[in-house]
């Protein structure tokens, strides 16, 4: 296992590095030019002007600025934005808010998730299994942006059980965002549940379980829920990842200023030193997830074994 | 036996392969098809693609109206017999502009899918094939692309381009959302690649080519089908994301993205501006969804 741990993450180096290559070759070719847009209407002095542009790397050529802000990120520096503020810092102040929105819309995913996924599971082409896909299906195939609104519009501004954008009223205000954010991977995880359950309830080892005497509710509930678990705890990993990464779509309608705002508002006021920053911690959050599932799946699945 | 005696019989054998391979895939179709016609979900689905297609390819059919004709003294109507989706701000009519917004959603969905599906089958069936050094080119390639969020690296690569149309829009789609079909088409080239029909094909002399054209692709080719529809639905919905957010298609482009967008302000005192192509825009994506569920139930011989 440990030797399996080390590899993948020696392997991850080369994909972090050239993930975010990427990613810094076209921000840093975005047209405009951001020093001049920093001064606004105002005359900027060459001498101003030319500090920035040291300051910044901006007459290296791409290879070398890259290689600058890698030499920076082995010291833990995610570069600053050109008003001089550390990339780090705008990361600390909003992934607390990124974190609070996944929250909500984990819990939510989880438990409504998994619940309607056992209940249609049970009993297969049942009514309750009938509603489940339906409805599944319809919420998966309502883009986030769309659902978002029809949820501003119904809960926050018609029946006014929730604030219906921005953080400023705490823990509430992320409900309703948290919500409409969790509100596909819940379909996903349902379908994932139901499918998984009816794999596992034709198993061998539950027809067992129910011929040894033991009640429905133990062979479902203990027996069969364990191994049906498992792809839903690895599809639930991996959404985790991607949650804390922020939802750029859904802080956008709701107003929030979490880290997909953050990324979104550097790209529209050509940020560069922002948007690779954040977006360079996001691909680590990322890949990190990605690897804690694959240990997580050898934990929970004895027969899968990494050597 | 000489060289020519051996030649034929080579190529009789590949001709009998061949044949074999078309009764095999036949009845794998003729099955799943079977399987489908009997549920009317498939034939709801396949009705509401068929009425988009038509509303992609010739709006006029459906509408009369001009999408664009504004007339301010009408703006901001509800919907009425003239107007069944209501106007805008500046008098236009929704069912027109949503009629019309068909076209590029289409458009855009069918030459993502395409190209995406392109090079999953070309780079895909490579790296199952061949595997070794080439895998593992194609693999970590794969995995860098993979690493970036798909949504986010499309919004930075949209704003590179000073004016954003179709053309780009569909570039910025393909290039971080083409890892999952490789991935797909490679383990299923690989599930078939140790079957014994391809032995005794290459055994027969069959190139590398028709080997993987003719022997692997065929039998490999389902996970990706479905994948494909589901994929369809995902970038309709994609290109409304982006429209909507700013970075897709501009106006004066008609797009679903675009009209939902206008609508924001107005959701409170004209729901209708939202709820209608709203509506439109999820049972497209919905109905390219659900087609994929249903192929895939129809091909998995595990539900029958």
């Amino acid at each position: 296992m440990a030797t399996y741990i080390i590899r993948r993450l020696l392997q991850m180096i080369p994909v972090f590095i050239f993930a975010t290559m990427l990613i810094f070759a076209m921000v840093f070719s975005l047209p405009g030019d951001p020093i001049r847009a920093l001064a606004g209407e105002r005359a900027q002095s060459e001498s101003v002007r030319q500090a920035l542009i040291e300051e910044y790397n901006l007459d290296d050529p791409l290879p070398v600025q890259y290689g600058k802000y890698a030499a920076g990120l082995l010291r833990g520096d995610f570069g600053a934005n050109f008003r001089g503020r550390p990339v780090s810092d705008i990361i600390k102040q909003r992934l607390p808010i990124t974190a609070r929105l996944a929250a909500v819309a984990f819990v939510f995913e989880v438990f409504l998730g998994v619940l309607a996924g056992i209940l249609a599971g049970v009993r297969q082409r049942g009514f309750f299994d009938s509603l489940v896909l339906v409805s599944t299906l319809t919420v998966i195939s309502i883009p986030i942006f769309v659902l978002g609104f029809l949820a501003q519009v119904t809960f926050g501004l018609k029946l006014g059980w929730f604030p219906v954008a921005g953080i400023k009223q705490g823990w509430i205000s992320y409900l309703l965002p948290g919500m409409v954010l969790g509100s596909v991977s819940l379909a996903y995880v349902a379908r994932l549940t139901r499918s998984s359950l009816i794999d596992n309830l034709g198993a061998d080892y539950v027809r067992t379980a129910t011929a040894k005497g033991l009640t429905r509710g133990r062979v479902v509930g203990v027996h069969a829920m364990r191994n049906s678990l498992i792809p839903v705890v690895t599809y639930l990993g991996i959404d985790l990842g991607a949650l804390l990464g922020g939802a750029i779509v859904t802080e956008t309608v709701f107003n929030i200023p979490g880290l997909g705002g953050a990324v979104f508002d550097g790209v529209v006021r050509q940020e560069g030193t922002t948007v690779v920053g954040i977006t360079t911690f996001i691909i680590l959050v990322y890949m990190f997830t990605t690897l804690l599932v694959d240990i997580l799946y050898a934990v929970l699945d004895p027969r899968i074994r990494y050597d | 036996m000489t060289d020519l005696e051996t030649l034929d019989s080579a190529d009789q054998g590949a001709i009998e392969d061949e044949d074999l391979a078309a009764i095999r895939e036949g009845s794998l179709g003729s099955d799943a098809w079977r399987e489908l016609r009997r549920r009317p979900l498939f034939w709801i689905c396949i009705t509401i693609i068929a009425v988009l297609l038509a509303m992609a390819a010739f709006p006029q059919l459906f509408t009369s109206l001009d999408p664009e004709a504004q007339d301010q003294r009408n703006g901001l109507m509800f919907p009425s017999r003239e107007h069944w989706f209501g106007t805008d701000l500046f008098g236009r009519d929704v069912y027109a502009n949503v009629i019309y917004g068909a076209r590029v959603s289409i458009v855009i969905a069918f030459v993502v899918t395409t190209f995406c599906a392109i090079i999953a089958l070309i780079f895909g069936s490579l790296a199952g094939y061949y595997g070794g050094w080439i895998d593992s080119i194609i693999s970590r390639i794969t995995d860098v692309w993979f690493a970036i969020p798909g949504v986010l690296g499309s919004i930075v690569m949209l704003q590179m381009f000073e004016t954003r149309n179709i053309a780009t829009l569909s570039l910025a789609l393909i290039v971080f959302s083409w890892t999952t079909m490789l991935r797909l088409t490679r383990s299923a080239v690989l599930a078939v690649k140790h079957a014994d029909y391809i032995d005794s094909a290459r055994a027969l002399g069959a190139t590398d080519f028709r080997i993987i054209w003719r022997h692997i692709l065929p039998n490999a080719l389902t996970p990706l089908l479905v994948y494909m529809a589901i994929f369809f639905g995902v970038v309709i919905a994609a290109e409304a994301t982006l429209t909507f957010i700013g970075v897709g298609l501009q106006k004066p482009s008609i797009s679903w993205g675009l009209i939902i967008s206008d609508s924001r302000a107005r959701i409170q005192t004209h729901p209708y501006l939202l709820l209608f192509p709203g509506a439109i825009l999820s049972m497209a994506v919905f109905a390219f969804i659900l087609l994929g569920d249903l192929l895939r139930d129809a091909f998995d011989p595990r539900q029958r």
